[in-house]
């Protein structure tokens, strides 16, 4: 996978957007092909809007690092904004998907981003809920505590989720204590396991096979399919993990529905 | 009222058409894998295109029927009865209480849609009836139907109703009767074992190397047995990009190709996760699905390319013949 907030957010500024065809029911915003905070604005700022003033034809949209996906129904497309495009082009879908997005990019430049929600996330680390606490350390040549207080302090940002219902994929991690992925991936990790895997951090928000070194694991549930929306995070949230005990931990998954 | 599982076959699953809205939390889309089936079986019940039905793959269940109701069964030949008689596809039965669906020999594609009026009452969860079986999520109990499930069935519609009214006056004691009215065959992807399947350009198409392109538009590639419903895997040419390329994660859908680094490209099928970083060397278009949902394991697939604006007219053209459809089961019963 990437590395968020590493070498990819540098140099190369071609950010332009650009849309472009997914298939023959969806289409693409999206601008360039790194990870950058100026980008994530841009996913941020669309999503939003989309969001609040879905178009008639839009299914849903999907945002990711550098991207929205908008899926469409043509036909209604076709039924609704045909005056928006030429003659030609009023029975292909895609042509009017794109004037309606294009559109709305236009006005958009207007509207100021919404200031992230914060969310935080109690963590029990190491013992057997992070049997790989120790692992990290040495890796790193830093004692378990450091770890624990180094992935504690800092602010993650949610890119996008994906992989797994709830799995969202957060950049901000130290590179202090990054850690190479397991050689032998485990065959199942339990639900809000936490773990790291390169420079990055994350939860599992349902039982998965893995490779990633596992360092604790929160008694909050990420994903609840009754619920909607079903996530506790979305896409430009920031998260922060704060230290719990294992006593803490017993007694939260104790209240647990 | 419902239907009960006397025996569950290989892979039984309550589908819809997909889980739409959540693919930005992560939850996959999922649904029928050959949604025009799914959809012609639910209109010829009298059903909204959208109710649940039963997807059945290859070694079909035995059911009994519990209430008298119509059903229809589209998609894959997979020998369906009644009552130990054959049913034809493609048509409405009037399928009395008491009454044993039962399936036999594989005889075309490999997945049968059953519907039936007043569509499969199972919970919506996350905006649909579809089986997430990875996650135990939704359908009946999250799982495909084991031996003695017993599947609620909804309240039928009045179209519903009308078309059994219909019925009612051919049927033939305990077989109950067969629709005069059918899917015209013209309308019916041109399902095969071995299919050509149209695809259109995917973002990273230019990117892959000439040779790589011929093989991939020209040879027949091969299904795998690793198939499942969240991909097709196939073995061919080896595809390979002109230069590496670090690709970030976008979203993909039903019928993204992609082509990881061993070279051997996949489709990505009903049950797909919502994002990928493999290279996109193509997209299959919506109307070509179904022909590659019915391909068997061990099958031949060739891809035949073409423009947006084709596949958005075949798309078109293909939508606008299940409306007429539609309109044309109301005309019935007027």
């Amino acid at each position: 996978m990437m590395n968020p907030g590493g070498s990819g957010s540098g140099l190369n500024r071609s950010n332009e957007m650009k849309i472009i065809p997914l298939g023959d029911s969806a289409l693409v915003v999206k601008w360039g092909e790194s990870i950058s905070l100026d980008t994530h604005q841009q996913v941020r700022q669309l999503s939003d809007y989309l969001q609040e003033h879905p178009f008639k034809g839009m299914i849903e949209y999907v945002p990711a690092f550098a991207s929205v996906t908008i899926y469409y129904d043509g036909l209604e497309l076709m039924a609704e904004y045909a005056d928006l495009v030429d003659r030609e082009d009023r029975d292909f879908p895609y042509q009017i998907a794109t004037a309606v997005v294009t559109r709305i990019m236009r006005q958009l430049k207007d509207i100021p981003v919404q200031p992230a929600r914060v969310v935080e996330i109690p963590v029990c680390y190491g013992g057997d809920l992070g049997p790989d606490l120790d692992v990290v350390a040495k890796h790193n040549g830093l004692s378990t505590e450091e770890v624990i207080d180094i992935h504690t302090s800092a602010d993650y940002l949610v890119y996008m989720l994906g992989f797994a219902p709830g799995f969202a994929y957060l950049g901000g991690m130290s590179e202090r204590i990054a850690a190479p992925r397991r050689e032998t991936p485990r065959l199942s990790i339990p639900a809000g396991t936490v773990g790291i895997a390169g420079g990055q951090t994350g939860v599992y928000p349902i039982d998965t096979p893995g490779g990633w070194q596992l360092i604790g694991k929160t008694p909050t549930r990420l994903f609840i399919p009754k619920l909607m929306p079903p996530t506790l995070l979305m896409a430009g949230d920031i998260v922060r993990f704060y230290p719990i005990s294992r006593k803490e931990f017993d007694e939260w998954e104790g209240t647990k529905p | 009222m419902s239907l009960f599982v006397n025996k569950p076959g290989l892979l039984t699953t309550v589908q819809d058409l997909g889980r739409f809205g959540v693919q930005k939390y992560g939850v996959i889309a999922g649904g029928a894998m050959d949604t025009f089936a799914l959809r012609m079986a639910n209109l010829l019940v009298g059903n909204e295109e959208t109710d649940a039905g039963l997807e059945i793959t290859m070694l079909g269940p035995d059911i009994l029927m519990e209430q008298t109701a119509l059903i229809s069964i589209c998609g894959g030949d997979l020998s369906p009865k009644l009552n130990g008689k054959p049913l034809p596809l493609w048509r409405t039965v009037l399928a009395p209480k008491g009454s044993r669906l039962s399936f036999g020999k594989l005889r075309q594609g490999c997945r049968a849609y059953l519907a039936v009026g007043g569509g499969l009452d199972v919970p919506v969860e996350m905006n649909s009836r579809t089986t997430y079986l990875r996650a135990g999520i939704g359908g009946f109990c999250g799982r495909a139907l084991r031996q003695g499930d017993r599947i609620p069935l909804g309240a039928a519609s009045l179209r519903c109703l009308n078309l059994m009214g219909l019925l009612a006056r051919e049927a033939d004691g305990d077989f109950g009767a067969v629709s005069h009215w059918s899917v015209t065959p013209g309308m019916l992807p041109p399902y095969s074992p071995n299919p050509t399947v149209r695809v259109i350009e995917g973002e990273e198409y230019g990117l892959f190397s000439e040779e790589s392109l011929r093989s991939f538009l020209n040879e027949w590639y091969d299904v795998l047995p690793q198939s499942d419903r969240m991909g097709y895997r196939f073995t061919g040419s080896k595809l390979t990009l002109r230069e590496k390329t670090e690709l970030i994660s976008s979203a993909v859908t039903f019928g993204t190709v992609q082509v990881p680094s061993d070279g051997y490209p996949i489709v990505l099928m009903a049950d797909r996760q919502t994002t990928g970083g493999y290279p996109k060397i193509a997209q299959v278009i919506t109307a070509d699905l179904p022909l590659l949902a019915q391909v068997n394991l061990g099958g031949h697939v060739r891809f035949r390319l073409i423009s947006l604006r084709e596949a958005q007219k075949q798309y078109v053209a293909r939508e606008r013949a299940i409306r007429t459809l539609r309109s044309g089961l109301e005309q019935l019963q007027k």
